[in-house]
């Protein structure tokens, strides 16, 4: 995971200097990347400077008034007790200054609301993307292409804020800011974005973009950005969502509009995903491909890039909702694979997938999406967090432990892991806690038991 | 019952204290003694939250997680709101109202004193309802003090113990609301007209109409939350057609009208210190009073600027924007009336002065970073980061707790008979608006840099910042310890307090000997208006 983060930061070349740029000490407000965020910092700062004139003024009045008007110094207590001229005077000024304040805010609002362009025309949006707040992940789903995916914290910060983990955190590169997958848009581009959420109530904000907006169940939210800089721009859930709030970060990768089409293509599959290695200046590939191998199995993605055009694509696709069509497709296919794809002597002869190969894959998903409740030794933090350990749904009978994960358990924290992972990400790690913690049922979950459970 | 007990035993006793604990403060009727109760529990309850401020700024002290969960972490930042709103800021003022409003409008006592008892006594059972939560299954409430669905549904049982010991907390401050504006409506000495009464009292008045206004708008909150919890119903559940933002709309409705709740007695307090110490009339007194009558109407126009992140209508947001900023004309009108107290006095800087001036001072800055979050656009930034906690912290710790604690070392002869210790309460003031101000001011700089508030771990590169405000959170912690001594030293003993206590300070207080005697003004006769309190009215 290290080795991989290295790579893509390496090759990222450009976007290096922006990500340390955003881990920089701050102390005000970003101007951001945006036309919309330079007018958010502007606003930010000419309303702090008035209120530190206005402060002066009051300060000053203050410590000259204790300075001069004590009686130590023998002064005489004035009698005045109201004064209707400065009243007044201290009234009106006040409404001035907010009128004053209040035209930019007003104007600011209407172009979130609205945005139009300096001639006043009505500005058209180029692409959606759909965000949606899980506890505690991010999706993003490019509605105009049909693809998406789960965003989550890094396996080293995860492993790394665990109490007790004996990792110095300042060691971990953006520690609590980096995530597998990251968003991936344009530069030049308006991009709308819409947000809800499947749980509870989350809100998305990149600091950098100028403004946050609440991701609400049973709500679609809308905000817009067009970002001029290419970049790599960190945020984090800033609405209370429960225990891990503070582990769901936003991590948006701006890539000039060609580097964006090459990497969507790739996502697409339209293009064979092997990249020579001179492409180094365009980052957007590398990263995609580091990118690609986070989010599914990597024996997967390394099919994926031995394989035509249709493999690459049902790949990509596994990993949106709608894993269920394709799935049979794809063990098809995969057997294919594996005489194309060296060192992968896994696969069972019945076309499933081996013990071996499911612990691993599971070790790894149960890692990035199980352990932040169930701890790494599966003791959970019970009664809220259940242990895995002495749980009888992981001892006892397969099917209902397969039920519970793929389709959580309303009311707790448990989510239906079964719309928001690839079948073989859910077989597998059903697997793996069945085969770990002291468990040895040796059941062997196949991704096909999970579709079928979804039909 | 206790009345006969307190007959048969008058000629021991002057001042016909009931005797025995029972008598004396369980079944206790005298405004003094539930004020005096009002105050220890209020106290004690500031204590408990601000050790879960510890906890909360231990854990934050560095990044990475050293001490406790993320889980218990969310549990302490809800209860350390909940602790600190309902059981210390808010019960420390009806404590100061009922042990200053009667004496200071010439009352025996409160207008309903049976009542006033019941109105304390629900206290301390709705915090162990309310602290119980943390021996359960599940632990105490972690979803916030905002308490938004669907977040804190997930609470498992300790939901239905929160939203009773809401239900219990609610009915206790409407209660002393009614009392306390019964009071002040039939209770003034025949001569003293609404614009003879000091600012305290006037301010009280003020806070008890919000408080009968608010509290049913929050009870009708939560017990839709335990409806959709434990019933099906579906409020605020999206999936069964209800509204998750609705709760917010409503939960601020009170919410809002809450946070004035929380800051006018604090006016009230410092527009009784400030002419006190400065030798002059308050100024502008009557302007004072519309001020806060006018900050009381905003407070319930303006309550969906916590929520500009939601996604709001255009003309929703902008119009919240602009009642928002109204607020700033006459909370600028109090502070410059301060000003002009001070002005061209001839100030001594006694401990209550002292804690007042850094009240104006610092609730200043705390109105400063409210302006600029008035502003729609720029909020979508400071929303829920540092930024706003430290926004309602400065106004809450070195504004409303700074306002009680001067109220304390005004009063404090007056209750106790007393002085307290000068040297040691000039040291307790410096301690603290130092430690404050190192404690909260880098949260205004964490904020701005993209901390969101409410997370147990953070960045590494917030991590100077945090340390600083965790430094500056445990020697705060510690003056408030060393705030307890103070009082309880004043309390057993010290220089013998003269009925005046300070030098030509106004108000009915000042009339009777120190410590109070059990019961004052017990006679319905005229008293001398030109001791009151109150400002010139031409």
């Amino acid at each position: 995971m290290m080795k991989k983060q290295t790579k893509s930061g390496l090759l990222a070349g450009g976007l290096l200097m922006s990500g340390m740029a955003s881990a920089e000490y701050g102390l005000n407000l970003p101007k951001g990347v945006s036309d919309y965020s330079g007018q958010v910092y502007d606003m930010h700062m000419m309303v702090l400077w008035i209120c530190v004139v206005i402060g002066i003024g009051v300060f000053g009045a203050m410590f000259y008034t204790i300075f001069a008007h004590r009686k130590s110094k023998g002064v005489e207590p004035a009698q005045f007790s109201h004064s209707t001229t400065v009243e007044i005077i201290w009234t009106a000024i006040p409404v001035l200054i907010l009128i004053a304040i209040a035209l930019p805010a007003t104007k600011g609002m209407m172009q979130m609301d609205s945005p139009r362009d300096a001639q006043g025309e009505p500005v058209t949006m180029d692409m959606t993307v759909k965000i949606t707040g899980y506890q505690w992940k991010w999706r993003y789903d490019y509605l105009d292409e049909g693809f998406g995916f789960l965003s989550t914290l890094t396996a080293d910060s995860n492993i790394a804020r665990q109490k007790g983990s004996g990792v110095d955190v300042n060691t971990v590169d953006n520690y609590l800011l980096d995530v597998d997958n990251p968003l991936v848009i344009p530069t030049n581009t308006n991009i709308r974005f819409l947000l809800t959420s499947d749980d509870v109530i989350h809100s998305w904000w990149v600091p950098e973009f100028g403004w946050k907006r609440d991701a609400i169940p049973g709500f679609i939210n809308e905000a817009w950005t067009n970002i001029k800089e290419p970049g790599t721009y960190r945020g984090q859930c800033a609405e209370l969502c429960g225990k891990d709030h503070g582990y769901m970060p936003i991590v948006v990768e701006v890539l000039s509009q060609s580097d964006y089409a090459q990497w969507l293509a790739q996502q697409n599959g339209d293009a064979v995903a092997e990249q020579p290695a001179t492409q180094n200046e365009s980052s957007g590939t590398e990263l995609t491909e580091s990118a690609q191998s986070d989010e599914s199995d990597t024996d997967m993605a390394d099919v994926g890039e031995t394989l035509p055009t249709e493999v690459g694509e049902s790949l990509t696709e596994t990993t949106s909702d709608e894993t269920d069509e394709q799935m049979s497709d794809q063990q098809a296919q995969e057997s294919q694979a594996q005489e194309v794809t060296a060192g992968n002597e896994n696969e069972q002869s019945d076309g499933g997938w081996s013990m071996d190969k499911l612990m691993a894959r599971g070790e790894e998903v149960y890692n990035t999406q199980c352990l932040a409740c169930h701890k790494i030794d599966g003791s959970g933090m019970p009664p809220a967090f259940p242990s895995l350990v002495d749980s009888e749904v992981v001892s006892g009978d397969v099917a209902k432990n397969i039920d519970v994960v793929t389709h959580g358990v309303s009311g707790t924290a448990m989510a239906p892991f079964g719309r928001m992972l690839p079948a073989e990400d859910v077989a597998a790690v059903i697997t793996y806690i069945r085969n770990s913690f002291g468990h040895e049922t040796g059941d062997r979950v196949q991704p096909a038991d999970i579709e079928a459970v979804l039909q | 019952m206790s009345h006969d007990i307190t007959h048969d035993e008058l000629s021991q006793d002057h001042d016909h204290k009931p005797k025995g604990f029972v008598n004396r403060w369980l079944l206790t009727t005298n405004h003094k003694d539930i004020g005096t109760m009002y105050l220890v529990f209020a106290l004690a309850m500031f204590i408990l939250g601000g050790s879960m401020a510890m906890v909360i700024r231990l854990e934050l002290f560095q990044p990475g997680l050293q001490f406790v969960e993320p889980f218990f972490f969310n549990q302490m930042t809800t209860m350390h709101a909940l602790f600190m709103i309902f059981g210390a800021v808010m019960p420390a003022f009806v404590g100061l109202a009922n042990w200053m409003v009667p004496m200071m409008i010439g009352a025996p006592d409160m207008a309903l004193p049976r009542l006033n008892n019941f109105s304390f006594w629900l206290l301390p059972f709705a915090f162990v309802v309310l602290a119980s939560t943390f021996f359960m299954p599940g632990g105490a409430p972690a979803g916030g003090w905002t308490m938004y669905p669907p977040l804190v549904l997930q609470g498992g049982q300790n939901v239905a113990f929160l939203v009773f010991a809401v239900h219990l907390m609610g009915i206790s401050s409407i209660l002393g609301a009614i009392n306390i504006i019964a009071t002040i409506v039939n209770m003034r000495a025949p001569n003293v007209g609404y614009l003879n009464m000091p600012m305290f009292v006037w301010t009280w008045l003020i806070t008890a109409f919000l408080l009968i206004l608010v509290m049913p708008v929050l009870a009708g909150a939560v017990t839709m939350l335990l409806t959709d919890r434990y019933f099906g119903t579906s409020f605020f559940n999206a999936a069964g057609g209800g509204d998750p933002v609705m709760f917010q709309h409503i939960f601020w409705f009170f919410g809002h009208p809450e946070v004035y709740i929380m800051i006018l007695p604090s006016f009230g307090i410092v527009s009784e210190i400030i002419p006190t110490f400065a030798r002059k009339r308050l100024f502008g007194y009557v302007s004072m009073v519309y001020a806060t009558a006018a900050i009381a109407f905003l407070s319930f126009i303006v309550w969906a600027h916590h929520m500009f992140s939601v996604g709001m209508p255009l003309g929703g947001q902008l119009y919240f924007m602009y009642a928002t900023m109204l607020i700033a004309v006459p909370t600028g009108v109090k502070v410059f009336n301060w000003l002009a107290t001070m002005w061209r006095g001839a100030m001594t800087f006694e401990t209550p002065m002292l804690f007042s001036i850094a009240f104006v001072a610092l609730f200043t800055i705390g109105g400063f970073s409210g302006v600029m979050m008035a502003l729609a656009p720029v909020d979508l930034q400071y929303h829920d980061t540092y930024f706003i906690v430290a926004h309602f912290h400065y106004v809450l710790v070195p504004g409303s707790v700074f306002a009680i604690i001067a109220a304390a070392y005004y009063w404090l002869p007056k209750w106790t008979g007393h002085m307290y210790d000068e040297r040691l309460g000039k040291i307790h003031f410096w301690w603290s608006a130092i430690s404050v101000n190192v404690l909260f001011f880098p949260q205004h700089f964490l904020g701005l840099a993209g901390m969101p508030r409410r997370i147990p771990d953070y960045s590494t590169q917030f991590a100077e910042f945090n340390m600083w405000s965790s430094i500056g959170g445990f020697a705060f912690g510690l003056a408030q310890v060393f705030f307890v001594y103070i009082v309880i030293k004043t309390v057993r003993g010290g220089q013998k307090a003269t009925s005046q206590v300070w030098e030509d300070a106004k108000g009915l207080e000042w009339t009777v000997p120190s410590p109070a005697p059990h019961h004052t003004f017990d006679e319905y006769k005229p008293v001398d208006l030109n001791r009151m309190a109150h400002g010139d009215t031409h």
